[in-house]
């Protein structure tokens, strides 16, 4: 497309914000069959507090008046929900196309046969390894199998072009071509993503995240061969290896100005992997000041508001691959403990590997809902017992993103 | 599918427009595919098209003449070969959607 008129980049507007998200995620429940070691979200338990299908169905008519095309539905595991299909019905008779991303539990050859027969509905299956050892380290026992079962449902009812989601570990990073032949096999779409130290992935990001040695085979397997694989934009902080636009996509962190993430309670985050009380925006079923519903959240929330201005580059300033990577991502800079103003960890001139040598105070989340066999003891012990209560107040960030640095000076 | 300014073109029945300061930002539900439409006049254009009989036209009604015409067609062009964009008439059969 063109632009003639004298319009500021499309970048710039969109680190201003749009008055809707472009995409967005809702993890519709905390409840899930598997406890994968890395889950962003922390999930296992359901959450007393659940939006009812109700409350559901309210926010997609709101979803629908703001012309959010489509929602990404994850979890948890989202289909373990009783009125999952009665809502993903729901969302694309009212004009809002759902993704749903699933380990593959409720894939059965029936539901299969009814997601063939539906234009506005994909489907996203997770798996972390090309064989069943690789992946079942991470996803736990049985969940290769689980997901494969899925993609050959999928296939067999003629379901055309599901996603096969991959989070690029440092032990799957040289399958990527297995991963490609594998979905090709389904006549499925391959999608890999970047480990974001977020939720459990805090626990074990220091021992799962590609090498810098892998970021940069990662980096030139997605040039030479990544023209039919999907991102979601996720690998921005390593556009500096090479030339501007060699990676396709926007690179440029959209949370709280195009994407952001509903959680199972209504709670509204930036982004999908920024499940804490500092990015935490406002709740749908609450006014906390700036009045209730999605759209008051989105378009008001002082957090997103904050997210909208101009950051600072800080110590990234002088570095000629700053506009590439514009400093990298906040979540993964946040949950290890480093800077916000600073480099990325995974920077790739080397700058995140000197910061994460010094100590480090990494922020844990107020939320876990990982079931007791798994996740970190110590960090659910540290944490408080809440109480289940119908509607939660509204924990406002403490500070603005851009000061997260004041805190814990690397 | 050929692009040719010189005959009708339609949004696709399963593409959505979404206004925005910028422009607008195009859905293709089939494909689910995202555009971006990065000016305003582009819009009107692609907003106007069953008015016309094809993009020149159109084109031009909007204020576009001339050598000024070469991006917008380009742009046009991109959107006819993500199937955002169909030929008016014949109607496109439901099968040209690949998803």
């Amino acid at each position: 497309m063109t632009a003639t008129a004298p319009v500021p980049r499309l970048i710039e507007q969109f680190e201003h914000g749009l008055d809707a998200p472009i995409c967005l995620t809702w993890e519709l429940t905390y409840a899930c069959n598997l406890s994968c070691v890395h889950c962003l979200s922390s999930s296992g338990k359901r959450d007393p507090r659940e939006l009812s299908t109700q409350q559901c169905k309210d926010i997609i008519d709101e979803l629908e008046r703001m012309q959010v095309f489509y929602v990404n539905i994850g979890g948890g595991e989202p289909t373990v929900r009783s009125d999952f299909w009665e809502l993903v019905d729901y969302a694309t008779e009212h004009h809002v196309g759902v993704k749903f991303s699933t380990n593959g539990v409720r894939i059965d050859e029936a539901v299969a046969a009814k997601l063939a027969a539906s234009d506005y509905v994909d489907v996203q299956i997770s798996l972390d390894g090309a064989t069943a050892e690789i992946n079942d380290a991470v996803r736990g026992p049985g969940s290769f199998a689980m997901a494969i079962r899925a993609l050959e449902n999928l296939s067999a009812a003629g379901f055309k072009d599901a996603k096969i989601s991959v989070v690029v570990t440092r032990h799957n990073v040289d399958q990527l071509d297995d991963f490609k032949a594998l979905a090709d096999n389904y006549g499925a779409t391959l999608r890999i993503t970047r480990l974001r130290p977020s939720g459990r992935g805090a626990d074990v990001w220091d021992d799962l995240h590609p090498t810098a040695e892998q970021q940069v085979q990662l980096y030139n397997w997605l040039v030479a061969k990544g023209e039919r694989v999907l991102t979601g934009d996720s690998f921005f902080h390593l556009s500096g290896l090479g030339e501007p636009g060699a990676l396709a996509g926007l690179n440029l962190c959209g949370a709280g100005r195009v994407v952001c993430l509903i959680d199972p309670v209504g709670d509204v985050y930036a982004c999908p992997f920024a499940i804490h009380e500092r990015f935490l925006a406002g709740n749908i079923l609450s006014d906390t000041g700036f009045g209730a519903g999605f759209q008051n959240v989105w378009q008001n929330a002082p957090l997103f508001r904050e997210l909208r201005e101009p950051q600072s580059a800080g110590a990234c300033g002088s570095c000629g691959h700053y506009d590439s990577c514009r400093g990298g991502c906040m979540a993964a800079k946040f949950f290890t403990g480093l800077p916000m103003d600073g480099p990325d960890p995974e920077c790739v001139q080397g700058f995140g590997e000197p910061a994460l040598a010094q100590d480090r105070d990494k922020p844990k989340s107020h939320l876990d809902h990982s079931r007791s066999s798994s996740g970190d003891p110590s960090r659910r012990s540290a944490r408080p017992a809440r109480a289940p209560i119908p509607l939660k107040l509204l924990a406002m960030p403490a500070k603005a993103p851009q000061k997260f640095c004041n805190e814990s000076p690397v | 599918m050929a692009f040719d300014p010189d005959r009708g073109w339609r949004l696709h029945h399963q593409v959505a427009v979404r206004p925005e300061p910028f422009g607008a930002l195009l859905y293709h539900f089939g494909t689910r595919k995202l555009s971006f439409l990065k000016n305003r006049t582009i819009v009107e254009v692609v907003n106007s098209l069953a008015d016309h009989p094809d993009i020149r036209s159109a084109l031009r009604a909007a204020g576009v003449d001339g050598t000024q015409q070469g991006p917008y067609l380009h742009a046009f062009g991109v959107l006819v070969q993500s199937k955002m964009l169909i030929p008016a008439e014949p109607p496109s059969p439901e099968g040209s959607t690949t998803s």
